[in-house]
């Protein structure tokens, strides 16, 4: 079996995996981090969605053998070691983005890509056609939207003080 | 999904070799649909090979040429200013595949050799009389799509890039699946040195096709109008949970009018 060396929310990995083990499987199965949900199977709810090199796949349709040496980050890498949230995850709370929080985790990690890759704004609209390969079936979406315009500034600030 | 063994091969004529000499060896580019196959067991392949590390992927200009390398993603396609100034209606396109998780990773090489009846590029590719560029030769899209699911691709054949015309006017207009956002029915119209072509896709029977009627009343006129009365024929059009062949056949009349308005405006 290949071995895969990869960095998970910050901390060295390495696993031994089979051609067929999809990232979402060493992440849950091997790696512990059942953060990460698998809603359809399908590549079609996003509730696996991870950080994967600066991109939010979905890691159900990604072999865990592709991920040899990337970065990922998945839900449990969002909150700091002193509990603070991250700020997605404190304007989820505030905006009521949530119900059963199932597809919550995938929800954040697309958003959270999404506000990163968008330093110049985004409207509401965008954030709609961007939010599509993510489906919740409790809230109706308007406060996840919300919530993911909220946390824009706070993620930009947050950025500049990072840079500076 | 059964077990196989992995390799990403970093030289092109290696992958050609692998896939040519191993019956049951399968390419995987993006994986949007052939991770989903595998896991449904709709494929048992012994070796997958990885292209990623094959370096096919690029987007660069050679004059009245776009060529974009078979393993751009589709995001990355609709992100380029270049793209987006030699044919907007291209980067429209890829923008709306999927789900932006699936423009990270899906790319255009794959979506062609998968040729699904429902997918997005082949109905651009045909329309704008493209040449795909493979491993050993080069294909006209008039010869490239032979049904669904079906290409002129031979077995172990890889593509490598996609060379597309830039053209006067184009556009792409989709009716997508509420539940997949494929196109239910999708029609790119261009207005090309050739002449006018407009390709639909999503609703034919043996996938992409161009609509000859339609051709040939907007070589006359390239407006909207010149469309009316022209009907299309219904027993070519694709039956499924998701629609009807006579609701497919008034829907690829009604896109098809849109995109010949967003082309012209």
């Amino acid at each position: 079996m290949p071995q895969i060396n990869l960095t998970v929310n910050g901390q060295s990995s390495s696993a031994e995996v089979e051609g067929r083990t999809l990232l979402v499987e060493l992440l849950r199965d091997k790696l512990g981090l059942t953060g990460t949900h698998v809603g359809c199977d399908t590549s079609q709810c996003g509730c696996c969605v991870v950080q994967l090199d600066g991109k939010s796949v979905k890691s159900c349709t990604f072999l865990a053998v592709q991920a040899d040496g990337a970065t990922v980050t998945t839900v449990e890498g969002l909150t700091a070691p002193d509990g603070t949230l991250h700020p997605m995850q404190e304007m989820f709370r505030k905006h009521h983005a949530l119900q059963c929080g199932y597809c919550t985790p995938g929800m954040m990690m697309s958003a959270i890509n999404l506000v990163e890759t968008h330093p110049d704004g985004l409207t509401a609209e965008q954030i709609r056609h961007a939010m599509e390969g993510n489906l919740c079936r409790c809230t109706g979406y308007h406060n996840i939207v919300r919530a993911i315009e909220a946390a824009w500034p706070l993620m930009q600030a947050g950025a500049a003080q990072t840079a500076t | 999904m059964y077990d196989f063994q992995y390799v990403k091969p970093s030289a092109l004529e290696n992958a050609v070799k692998i896939l040519s000499d191993n019956d049951a060896a399968k390419a995987i580019a993006g994986g949007m649909t052939f991770i989903p196959v595998l896991k449904q067991r709709f494929s048992q392949p012994s070796v997958v090979v990885d292209l990623s590390g094959l370096g096919l992927s690029y987007i660069r200009r050679e004059g009245d040429t776009l060529v974009i390398g078979a393993m751009t993603p589709h995001g990355v396609v609709a992100a380029s200013p270049i793209v987006q100034q030699a044919i907007p209606a291209l980067a429209y396109l890829a923008g709306h595949i999927g789900d932006r998780q699936v423009r990270y990773r899906g790319t255009i090489g794959g979506s062609l050799a998968n040729n699904d009846p429902s997918a997005c590029y082949p109905s651009a590719v045909l329309a704008l009389d493209a040449t795909i560029r493979t491993d050993r030769r080069d294909i006209a899209a008039d010869d490239y799509f032979q049904g669904m699911f079906t290409t002129a691709l031979e077995p172990g054949e890889l593509v490598t890039e996609v060379r597309l015309p830039v053209v006067e006017r184009a556009a792409y207009v989709k009716f997508p699946s509420q539940a997949s956002r494929y196109a239910l029915v999708g029609v790119f119209a261009a207005k090309t040195a050739a002449g006018a072509r407009l390709a639909v896709t999503g609703a034919g029977q043996d996938g992409v096709f161009r609509h000859r009627a339609f051709e040939e009343a907007l070589e006359k006129s390239f407006s909207a109008s010149s469309l009316d009365g022209i009907d299309t024929p219904i027993d070519m059009m694709n039956t499924d949970i998701h629609a009807g062949a006579a609701y497919r056949a008034h829907l690829v009349s009604v896109i098809a009018r849109r995109a010949v308005d967003i082309a012209n405006a």
